[in-house]
């Protein structure tokens, strides 16, 4: 299991994933109930159906999923997961800066998957607010360390809209 | 140049604090090598054939005589006493020891330098041209909009895991000598003449590069007003992020993505990204430009006449070959060259560096560059004190007169250093540079350009040598492709193979042949290019393989003997 560090603190996590396992189609899957992060494919396939079921929904982004084909959906979506296959594969980050950026959204944006102490302060810059943390890596750490290795930037980001040479004084 | 305030400073240290507390961690085994691996090599670290290799930035080739003093120190306290500059404006330790590197870290935040992003899949250092803001050429000074690009690409955290590496070139003479069509982005400063007067901005192409699959790159936009710069590039990057393949990292640079949609689709792309970043806050203002140009002010020149130099036939040959037109009367800018024969092109010892040191402080404003060519260039010295600098050079091994000619040879580490190498190429330069070792001879074959890479990676140039040598392995033997007609410069074209590779001591005498060939037709006044480009490939590749055998043929022959 993941460790889900979210406001600087490990959290209880009340959100399953559903996940497609191979040759299963999104049309027949069977919807869990509770707190669910669906994959793209399901919502696009289970849209009206879903929506009817649950109160709290969640999306999960993977690979070249692309944010504009969701857009018009982002208000159903209490939390979108962003997953990174592997931490070097930095598809995600271009994902969450879209989603805050372009797109407002405004609810909880998960980085999950090989998600390591080491990419935090770039996840957060893009607006991630709440990071799965691999399974066996120190959390405390992590959380102690791993978002303030830099206390100034010089480019925008989701946290930082105006760039450093317009807050020069 | 360019000075630190606060934030780059403080930016630099905890950097260095950061990379301690990653060297620890792997250490103490909670950070995997796997997991290591990237976070070294964005410091520019990697495990290499003996030992580990330390990257470090000059960032657009810029360097003081302070700066150089520390990496002396460097070289003398962490390495073995010299260093080598590469042919992208980085100087690379060879024999450091991995927990070594925190501390040097430390010691370059003091001078201003760092590792950053010199490895890895993000932005690299910016490159430019050695001459940037002295070439007599010169339309615009690169280095404001350059140290601007080295800002914000310095932990960009949308661009840190990109598919592949990101290199970015700038030029802004007429004559481009940043190899600029051949760089994942490319930009070529130059004026427009509009509405409302002179707009200066770039051209700007996009998927170039060399390595395995060398492409020339395309032209995305004609012209874009330089206040877009930073915007226009997140467009690119955004696009390449989110779209670039990272399936197979052999087709994971931005090139094969531009191939792969055409450049008109590549281009629509980038367009529509950019609308929506487009005059947004990130659009440069004349302010910040302001601020930055300020650092590269042109020094305290003083008004001076081209007097008459000492007639003294060597000096004179160094003047015509390692001295370039300066835009202030009475100075020059010398190329002091690291292709003194017999030793590894681009390696210069803590001595070396500390004498070059002093000569910047002394003659030339206390700065200087180094360039792709892999030389150190003094950018500023009066044609008055060109005798004494020549002298002081020359006493140091730093005077070869063999900028542009054969024997300066840009060229790898090669398979001497480097894992990924497939051949060596020091001894191949080291075995050419002592067949032409006769100075009259040199002259006389005139400008050349040869370049060797010890493997496809490319890092030697070897695609836009006029000569170009390529290490390649066969069954486990080392042989050497040749290509001629590559060039940079703003007709870079890639050279074509002239046919079977060679063995390493057919070297010498394979080029040997290139060049005899050359000599007996040429006309008057033609550089090699120029008869290469009249007599075309094939009398070069006559005389390269006549009488050779090939294939079983040849391996009979060694049988044989």
């Amino acid at each position: 299991m993941a460790q889900l560090i979210k406001n600087k603190s490990v959290t209880v996590d009340s959100w399953k994933t559903l996940e497609l396992a191979e040759g299963e189609a999104a049309e027949g899957i069977a919807l869990p109930e509770g707190d669910v992060i669906f994959p793209l494919s399901v919502w696009q396939a289970r849209r009206t159906e879903i929506i009817s079921t649950h109160k709290r929904i969640g999306l999960l982004l993977k690979g070249y999923d692309r944010v504009e084909d969701v857009a018009g959906d982002l208000e159903y979506f209490i939390v979108i997961a962003i997953d990174f296959p592997k931490f070097v594969d930095g598809r995600g980050y271009s994902t969450a800066s879209l989603l805050r950026q372009r797109y407002k959204f405004q609810g909880e944006l998960r980085a999950v998957g090989d998600v390591l102490h080491d990419q935090l302060f770039y996840m957060r810059r893009v607006g991630f607010d709440s990071y799965a943390l691999k399974d066996g890596k120190n959390a405390l750490i992590a959380i102690d360390k791993g978002f303030s290795t830099f206390g100034e930037a010089y480019q925008t980001a989701t946290d930082q809209p105006i760039p450093h040479f317009r807050r020069r004084a | 140049m360019y000075h630190y305030d606060s934030i780059d400073r403080q930016l630099v240290r905890e950097r260095a604090a950061q990379f301690r507390d990653q060297v620890g961690r792997w250490k103490s085994g909670e950070l995997t090598n796997d997991e290591f691996r990237p976070l070294r090599l964005q410091n520019g670290l990697y495990v290499q054939r003996h030992a580990p290799m330390l990257r470090i930035a000059v960032p657009y080739g810029m360097l003081s005589a302070t700066q150089l003093r520390k990496l002396a120190f460097i070289a003398r306290t962490y390495d073995r006493g010299y260093g080598h500059f590469t042919t992208r404006h980085n100087m690379q330790f060879n024999w450091p020891r991995i927990e070594d590197c925190p501390d040097i870290l430390d010691h370059l935040a003091e001078v201003e330098m760092h590792g950053i992003q010199t490895s890895g899949n993000c932005i690299r250092n910016v490159t430019t041209d050695q001459f940037a803001g002295v070439a007599a050429d010169e339309v615009i000074d690169p280095r404001p909009l350059a140290e601007i690009l080295r800002q914000w690409s310095t932990f960009h955290p949308e661009f840190a895991f990109l598919p592949r590496k990101f290199k970015i070139a700038i030029s802004g003479t007429r004559e481009d000598r940043a190899v600029t069509w051949f760089h994942d982005i490319g930009l070529h400063l130059q004026e427009q003449n509009g509405e409302f007067g002179k707009t200066i901005g770039f051209r700007v192409i996009v998927g170039g590069g060399l390595g395995r699959t060398p492409i020339r790159g395309q032209i995305v936009r004609e012209f874009l007003p330089w206040q877009h710069i930073l915007t226009y590039s997140e467009a690119i990057l955004r696009v390449y992020n989110r779209f670039g393949r990272r399936d197979n990292a052999y087709k994971a640079r931005i090139k094969i993505l531009v191939q792969a949609l055409g450049v008109e689709e590549f281009a629509r792309q980038v367009e529509e990204e950019w609308a929506y970043l487009k005059d947004g806050s990130a659009t440069l203002t004349q302010a910040e430009y302001d601020r930055v140009a300020h650092h590269f002010v042109a020094p305290a020149y003083e008004t001076l006449t081209d007097g008459a130099l000492p007639a003294d036939q060597a000096f004179a040959r160094w003047v015509e070959r390692n001295t370039h037109p300066h835009k202030v009367a009475g100075y020059t800018a010398v190329t002091l060259s690291l292709k003194q024969h017999g030793v590894a092109p681009g390696d210069i010892s803590a001595e070396q560096m500390d004498l070059v040191a002093d000569l910047a402080d002394q003659y030339s404003f206390g700065e200087l560059r180094i360039s792709h060519e892999q030389n150190v260039i003094l950018a500023d010295v009066k044609k008055s004190d060109l005798y004494d600098v020549w002298q002081k050079a020359k006493a140091a091994g730093l005077a070869t007169p063999n900028i542009g000619l054969l024997t300066g040879i840009i060229c790898c580490p090669g398979g001497d250093f480097c894992d990924l190498a497939n051949a060596k190429s020091i001894p191949i330069a080291n075995a050419i540079q002592a067949r032409f070792d006769d100075l009259d001879y040199l002259f006389d074959i005139g400008e050349i350009d040869l370049n060797i890479s010890g493997c496809m990676n490319a890092c030697g140039h070897h695609h836009v040598g006029h000569i170009g040598v390529l290490g390649v392995d066969k069954n486990d033997a080392e042989f050497y492709q040749v290509t001629l007609g590559g060039r940079q410069g703003n007709e870079a074209r890639l050279g074509k193979v002239i046919g079977p590779s060679f063995a390493a001591d057919e070297m010498p005498d394979v080029v040997d042949k290139i060049i005899k060939v050359y000599i007996e037709n040429r006309h008057p006044d033609e550089r090699f290019l120029d008869t290469f480009d009249r007599i075309g490939i094939d009398p070069f590749k006559n005389r390269v393989y006549e009488g050779r055998a090939h294939g079983k043929a040849r391996v009979a022959q060694k049988e044989a003997a």
